[in-house]
């Protein structure tokens, strides 16, 4: 809080009207509408609407095909933020060992951030192409007959590599960050008390390492739940048979391409809840820290 | 080191070396891919070496583009990438600079409430709210513009936070004597505060650059002209090319010029990039 604050009648306004404007016109009348539109069963032209209550939330909970999205997009979550997190840790444990070449390999290892999810997912679609992708074709050699487009599995697993290859390096500056500034000290106590490396990491290093591990795990999750529409878009298009539909891919098959307003609206409003109750978390216990 | 241990070292750069080569092999074989004729890519396995029809993939790719994807450019739509990229980082740079100094300069009535309301636009990312908003443009005549593929992006939570943190670890006294000089709220932002942010500016505009760059879902939505199409957006017009096979020696062009602009920018300010993550997430 400042002390010393300048004084005008009009010029906090005049600074905060162009972000206020924005604000409210992109943000708070679409998710408004979203609100209202989701209480309402409209035709395909928009000429009529009715006022149905909550009877687009009753459709969906009772239509198997999103009930499976639910499961669909939870699965991706929990298989991108587990595989992104877990390869990211051991390489900034790695990383953090290495003196001198800790700033090589950190570059060799930051720039997929860079790569938009719709592009990890082309690049990892060719990859994984059933008649020619490299992957595919060592699968292949293998004994592994790998082919995406009608094993619904394998689509899911590859939308969930190609997310986490993206994802990785962000985590992995998040968890370098924190594993540099653990006290070298403490390592080094532990190491008098003879302590090897594997106890040390489980007793110091990852404890000490849980508010960067919570951040990143909600962080995780809403990349996955919703920083990936693009990845499936660009790729499976939810297929084979939805098995890759995740939640906000669903929203924009409804809405743009299933045209029912409705239920769309009623996905989103329902995806915000779900945004929010993430970022409550994160702002609660992030703010607090975590306890050890 | 605590200890020296010659097997752990070696483990640690054996799990560092897996771990490039997982991050780079993909991006290397689409850069390869890109090099070859459609001969070399139509049947398992595919060269891991470059080709020689590079130059002439790029070129033709850069100049006419393909008819699968609408016969834009892929210079055109870079060029529009750009346009969109640069409009939503210093959009979103300006507007909230002056927001934040604001709230933390001025005392103000509805001040924490202005603060709560961009505060909530954190939750509502644009996939959950899309139909919506689409609609919204459509009633303001902003489809198929630049500004409608820019100014509905441009509002920021986190990059007001950003600079309201570091506002406010601005000391007082400056503030003080810049009254006693007599320089008014604008004169003391010009001259004293913009100059103390440059670097957080600096750090913030390359996150949001990459951001901005790498849009998918609302240039998908907003245009429908193929003049406006955006890189990112545009590949994906590629790999879906409906009833013909895809033409990968293209698409791994695309992709490569798609990314290697948002990639130099973080290898090349990588000290600048990493403040401005790590910063801008807390």
């Amino acid at each position: 809080m400042k002390r010393v604050v300048f004084r005008s009648r009009w010029l906090p306004y005049a600074l905060l009207a162009p972000q206020i404007a924005v604000t409210l016109i992109f943000f708070f009348w679409p998710a408004l509408r979203a609100i209202e539109s989701s209480f309402f069963i409209e035709d395909a032209f928009g000429f009529a609407r009715e006022f149905v209550a909550f009877e687009n939330y009753a459709r969906l909970f009772a239509d198997a095909g999103y009930l499976k999205s639910f499961r669909t997009t939870l699965i991706f979550g929990v298989g991108v933020t587990a595989l992104a997190m877990s390869i990211a840790l051991a390489l900034a444990v790695a990383a953090n060992r290495v003196l001198q070449a800790t700033t090589l390999y950190r570059t060799l290892i930051i720039w997929p951030y860079a790569v938009a999810p719709a592009l990890a997912g082309v690049i990892w679609f060719f990859l994984m192409n059933p008649s020619l992708g490299i992957v595919a074709y060592w699968l292949d050699l293998l004994g592994y007959d790998w082919n995406h487009y009608q094993n619904g599995d394998q689509a899911l697993l590859m939308v969930i590599v190609a997310a986490a290859w993206k994802q990785i390096s962000y985590n992995f500056l998040f968890f370098l960050a924190g594993l540099q500034s653990i006290p070298k000290s403490m390592m080094e106590a532990a190491a008098i008390d003879r302590a090897g490396p594997w106890r040390r990491f489980w007793t110091i290093t990852f404890p000490l390492l849980s508010p960067t591990t919570f951040f990143l795990l909600v962080i995780n999750f809403v990349y996955a739940f919703f920083e990936t529409f693009a990845l499936i878009h660009a790729t499976t298009s939810g297929g084979p048979s939805d098995s890759t539909s995740i939640l906000v891919f669903r929203v924009y098959q409804t809405g743009f391409v299933g045209q029912d307003y409705g239920s769309s609206a009623a996905q989103s409003v329902i995806l915000m809840a779900l945004v929010i109750g993430l970022t409550v978390i994160q702002f609660r216990y992030v703010e607090r820290r975590v306890n050890y | 080191m605590v200890e020296n241990r010659p097997l752990a070292t070696f483990v640690t750069h054996a799990v560092l070396i897996a771990g490039v080569v997982f991050l780079c092999f993909p991006v290397w074989m689409a850069l390869v891919a890109s090099t070859h004729g459609p001969e070399a890519l139509s049947k398992a396995p595919i060269p891991l070496w470059f080709g020689d029809q590079g130059w002439q993939n790029y070129r033709d790719l850069l100049t006419t583009g393909l008819p699968e994807a609408g016969g834009v450019p892929v210079g055109l739509m870079m060029l529009n990438s750009l346009i969109m990229a640069l409009g939503i980082t210093i959009g979103k740079i300006a507007i909230s600079l002056i927001a934040a100094y604001a709230i933390v300069y001025f005392r103000f009535p509805f001040r924490m409430g202005f603060f709560w309301m961009i505060f909530i636009t954190l939750m509502l990312p644009v996939e959950v709210r899309i139909l919506p908003t689409f609609d919204v443009i459509t009633r303001l005549d902003m489809l198929n513009t630049y500004h409608g593929l820019i100014i509905p992006l441009i509002a920021s939570a986190t990059a007001t936070f950003l600079f309201r943190q570091f506002f406010l670890t601005i000391p007082d006294e400056l503030v003080e004597a810049a009254r006693i000089d007599g320089a008014g709220p604008l004169k003391f932002f010009r001259d004293i505060l913009l100059p103390l942010s440059r670097t957080n500016i600096a750090a913030l505009f390359i996150i949001l650059f990459i951001y901005g760059w790498n849009q998918y879902l609302w240039p998908l939505i907003v245009t429908t002209e193929e003049n406006l199409y955006t890189v990112v957006m545009g590949i994906q017009r590629m790999a879906n090319s409906g009833e013909s096979l895809p033409v990968w020696h293209y698409i791994m062009g695309t992709a490569m010029l798609a990314l290697i602009p948002p990639v130099v920018v973080v290898l090349a300010m990588q000290r600048l990039f990493v403040k401005g993550l790590v910063e801008s997430e807390k």
